[in-house]
């Protein structure tokens, strides 16, 4: 009897907790400092643990076995560890950020103890893996100081490893993702992504003269290739992104923006033109019911799960997601918007959202403008991703197939996300601060940045 | 490198994010019926093992399908009326069909409180599900099935001012109790298409039932002129190859548009039909929901006629009488009659009026829907007194000297290669002074409307206004 009002209300409990958990996301921003935002953090702690319980109860309840409780425990600890540690070493690092990794994850196992709890737990030690590496990535990047200088290492690194996985992988779905060394497999597009961020950064850094933007446009173009001729066309659509706006960013010029979406709907219609399985996607997200048995299948039955669980969903270990096609991966959204409904997955974009906001308030207070455009770069290479897809799986875009940062089942998109906000992190606190901690010196410091704009800009000109 | 650049960034992004939840929201709350209906949809099942299939009740309650379980557990789902809900009330054994499909969404649910839920998930009892209450009357129905007797053919009957369908009936028939069993010798018998509903998907050739159209095309072309209209039928009009005869090669002399009407004169709406403007012509087409989608739930097919640019003189009268390449459901045509009986105006059919949860608690209802305007009032008004002349003075007149005046038009449907072997058509609806019923009658190979369709027709409306 109890256990039917768990399975029943613990859904309704896992929607207020999550949204609590939201708003002090945003209430973060109304804080210049850290130390002003404590009890956010605090409260952000509570409701994490609050709407874990309520995710791994129902989960019990419905399935009996006594070892999900041990694995809840397990990442109760496992996540509060990497957050007192973390806070411990760098006690400048941003806490949002860290808040959001760890609630991020912890709904990644709870949809994937609820799916497949073998792969859950394979996760959880990539996780593990992945947190002790964060806590040395910050360290790393303080450590090394010029970072700016390597700028053909990122480079040559970046178009090697993409154009080894072209030549030399293996085949998934159709698409050269991933090798295997020593019998683990990699899948280095995820990780070029932040090397592919340094690299621009620094290439741009150098001069913003045309002639340098139009060899950086030529060398990112590389990279999208490769990966294009790989078919791994979402991983190609994000690397061309992060690079238009970090272009846009580093040079202020709207012409080079305009280019650069006019030349990237050129390539698409093109692409469409020639490749028989770009036009199967199109055709897929425009009329898939129409291919429902072949080509529309897979996101036609993620739009049955995202269409039946309502605002609440239907709760954990009730529905039916187990029927989409890659719903650990590509799909897992869907799998989360129909058990834990509408509310929550709203919940999630936001939570999604607030630490791309942070990611750029970041960039905006970092001076050093290495640093700071890596980060932008990074912060939009992160937001794009997600936006591919969340927007396939619900059909508002033609769908890509690429990971839910964090949530979806996979070592190397979990590592490189970790990875990804460590460097993040590391990256704020060796670039020196534009606005100094504490309100008093705000004014002034305001005036200051005034002054150094205007500077810029005349350096600009010249 | 500003801060400006990174902020509008910022808000590029935030704003598409903002663009896609409303869409993501929007859209999961919208369509979860129809996403819920799809039959790749597995989730069906789910519902289904949780909940006991609800009933299906006609106007007045009497239950028209239920689920019942015998002693040692098992569902059987039951059709107390047996073969004459066949296809409107459908089937769910071997696949779905009719309201069982159209209301499959309310019928899987269950909107009983959670606590009873709780109560009865701890005993493992299904929850009973919710009961669907259609417009359907089944004294009107039995009616209609009788009427048609042994015929094939379709009955439809709606009231034109809320658009709720009263009674449809098709045949040939099977008992949707024994599906199962009779399933194999219902598909071998592929030459009686037993499981179409032809109300909603039979395409039939009109036959001069058309000209309710044609007569209104030709008003529209001559708006200040049709009074004038003129013709001397001399029984057969030939164009070139084609000939056109009167019913029976009957002369019917000088007539004007009102009498061409009354005594359905071929060679004269042939003539008109002639000198039509061919793009005017398919406007009202258009305007009359030819070949296009109809604002009807469920299954049904799309009447047909297109007018090519290159038509013939021959095959424009052809088209203006309802033969050579027209076909039209008996539904679509029942809905044309019935914005003529309604002042112009089309209410959108329908069947499903609510839905009650399994202890008498509203779900949700469903009321008349205005679909638009077929026709102008003025153009309804003259169609509408024309088709009372046709049962007063014209090819209708079994419909006459009762206690209720009926309009109508009446068809002879030429089909197949032998000479003289007709559909018999009646759509019309009464009292022609204030219209309650449309009936919609098609009896297949049986002969002319007027004798065979309009007595068939008569009944229905008899027992619609307990005549004896």
């Amino acid at each position: 009897m109890v256990s039917q009002y768990i399975t029943e209300f613990s859904k309704y409990f896992i929607a207020l907790f999550a949204s609590f958990y939201t708003y002090e996301c945003f209430s973060v921003f109304r804080f210049q400092t850290e130390g002003e935002r404590s009890g956010i953090y605090i409260r952000q702690y509570i409701f994490m643990f609050l709407v874990h319980v309520s995710c791994f109860l129902p989960i019990y309840v419905k399935t009996g076995k006594i070892e999900y409780i041990f694995f809840f425990l397990f990442q109760q600890i496992a996540m509060y560890a990497t957050i007192v540690l973390y806070h411990l070493i760098y006690p400048q690092a941003n806490r949002l950020v860290i808040n959001n990794m760890c609630f991020l994850t912890a709904v990644g196992f709870t949809i994937l103890t609820r799916l497949s709890y073998n792969r859950a737990v394979r996760q959880f030690v990539i996780a593990v893996f992945s947190s002790v590496v964060a806590m040395v990535v910050p360290e790393v990047i303080m450590r090394v100081k010029n970072w700016r200088a390597y700028t053909w290492v990122y480079g040559g690194v970046g178009i090697v490893a993409l154009g080894a996985v072209l030549v030399l992988g293996a085949v998934t779905h159709g698409a050269k993702l991933s090798f295997s060394i020593l019998g683990v497999s990699f899948q280095p597009s995820e990780f070029i992504k932040i090397v592919f961020a340094f690299f621009i950064a620094s290439l741009l850094c150098r001069s913003r003269s045309f002639w340098n933007v139009a060899l950086s446009a030529v060398l990112a173009g590389a990279h999208v290739i490769i990966l294009v001729l790989s078919k791994d066309l979402g991983s190609a659509l994000i690397y061309f992104v992060a690079y238009v706006v970090m272009v846009y960013i580093a040079t202020g010029q709207k012409w080079y923006l305009l280019a650069g979406l006019s030349g990237g709907s050129g390539a698409a219609y093109l692409s469409f033109r020639i490749f028989s399985h770009v036009q199967v996607r199109v055709q897929a997200w425009r009329d898939p019911w129409s291919v429902i048995d072949r080509e529309g299948y897979q996101i036609t039955q993620s739009l049955f799960a995202i269409g039946c669980g309502g605002l609440f969903g239907l709760g954990l270990c009730q529905g039916s997601p187990s029927s989409i096609p890659f719903v650990t991966t590509d799909f897992i959204f869907s799998a989360i918007a129909e058990e834990m409904g509408i509310l929550f997955s709203l919940c999630l974009i936001l939570v999604y959202i607030s630490c791309f906001v942070m990611f750029m308030q970041i960039a905006i207070s970092i001076k050093d403008d290495f640093y700071r455009l890596t980060v932008a770069g990074l912060g939009v290479t992160y937001l794009f991703q997600i936006f591919l897809t969340i927007g396939g799986g619900i059909k508002f875009i033609p769908l890509t197939g690429v990971t839910l940062p964090l949530i979806s089942y996979g070592g190397s998109s979990v590592l490189s996300t970790i990875m990804m906000f460590s460097v993040i992190q590391g990256l704020y606190l060796a670039g020196g601060k534009k606005n100094a901690t504490g309100k008093a010196t705000q004014k002034t410091e305001r005036t200051k940045k005034e002054k150094t704009k205007k500077l810029d800009r005349q350096e600009h000109r010249r | 490198m500003r801060s400006k650049e990174i902020m509008h960034v910022t808000v590029f992004f935030v704003a598409l994010f903002l663009c896609m939840m409303g869409y993501f929201t929007v859209y999961s709350l919208t369509h979860e019926e129809e996403l819920m209906n799809n039959s790749y949809n597995n989730r069906q099942q789910i519902l289904s093992e949780q909940n006991q299939r609800g009933s299906i009740l006609a106007r007045d309650g009497e239950v028209l399908a239920e689920t019942v379980v015998d002693d040692s557990g098992n569902e059987k789902r039951v059709y107390p009326y047996e073969n004459l809900f066949a296809h409107v009330v459908g089937y769910v054994d071997k696949g779905r069909a009719g309201l069982e499909a159209q209301a499959n969404y309310y019928l899987i649910q269950s909107s009983i409180p959670t606590v009873s839920k709780l109560k009865r998930g701890g005993s493992g009892e299904k929850n009973p599900g919710d009961c669907v209450y259609t417009t359907l009357d089944v004294e009107l129905q039995e009616a209609a099935g009788k009427a048609l007797g042994v015929y094939r053919g379709t009955i439809i009957a709606l009231d034109p001012k809320t658009g709720e369908i009263l009674a449809m009936v098709s045949r040939p028939d099977f008992d949707p109790n024994r599906i199962s069993q009779d399933w194999e010798a219902i598909l071998e018998d592929e030459e009686s298409g037993t499981l179409l509903n032809r109300a909603t998907q039979g395409l039939y050739p009109p036959g001069s039932t058309f000209k309710i159209i044609t007569a209104l095309e030709y008003i529209r072309e001559h708006p200040d002129s049709w009074q004038k209209y003129r013709y001397t039928c001399s029984g057969s009009l030939r164009e070139g190859e084609d000939a056109i005869n009167c019913y029976h090669g009957t002369r019917h002399g000088a007539v004007d548009l009102k009498k061409s009407f009354a005594k359905s004169c071929n060679t004269s709406f042939a003539s008109m039909g002639m000198e039509f403007d061919k793009v005017m012509f398919s406007d009202t087409l258009h305007s009359l929901l030819f070949n296009q989608e109809l604002p009807l739930e469920g299954v049904y097919n799309q009447s047909r006629l297109e007018i090519l640019e290159d038509d013939s003189r021959g095959e424009m009268m052809q088209n203006a009488i309802g033969q050579g390449r027209t076909q039209i459901t008996p539904i679509h045509l029942a809905m044309i009659t019935s914005s003529v009986a309604n002042g112009g105006i089309l209410m959108k059919p329908y069947m499903v009026r609510r839905v009650e949860s399994a202890d008498g608690v509203v779900v949700k209802t469903f009321s008349s829907e205005e679909y638009g305007e077929l026709m102008s009032s003025e153009e309804a008004a003259i169609l509408a007194d024309y088709m009372k002349e046709v049962v007063e003075n014209g090819t209708g007149t079994k419909l006459s000297g009762l206690s209720y005046t009926a309009a109508g038009k009446t068809g002879s449907a030429e089909f197949g290669t032998l000479k003289g072997e007709s559909h018999a058509w009646f759509t019309g609806f009464a009292p022609a002074e204030d219209p309650g019923l449309v009936v919609t009658v098609i009896i297949e190979g049986a002969g002319s409307g007027g004798d065979y369709a309009v007595p068939v027709a008569r009944r229905v409306f008899d027992a619609y206004f307990n005549e004896d």
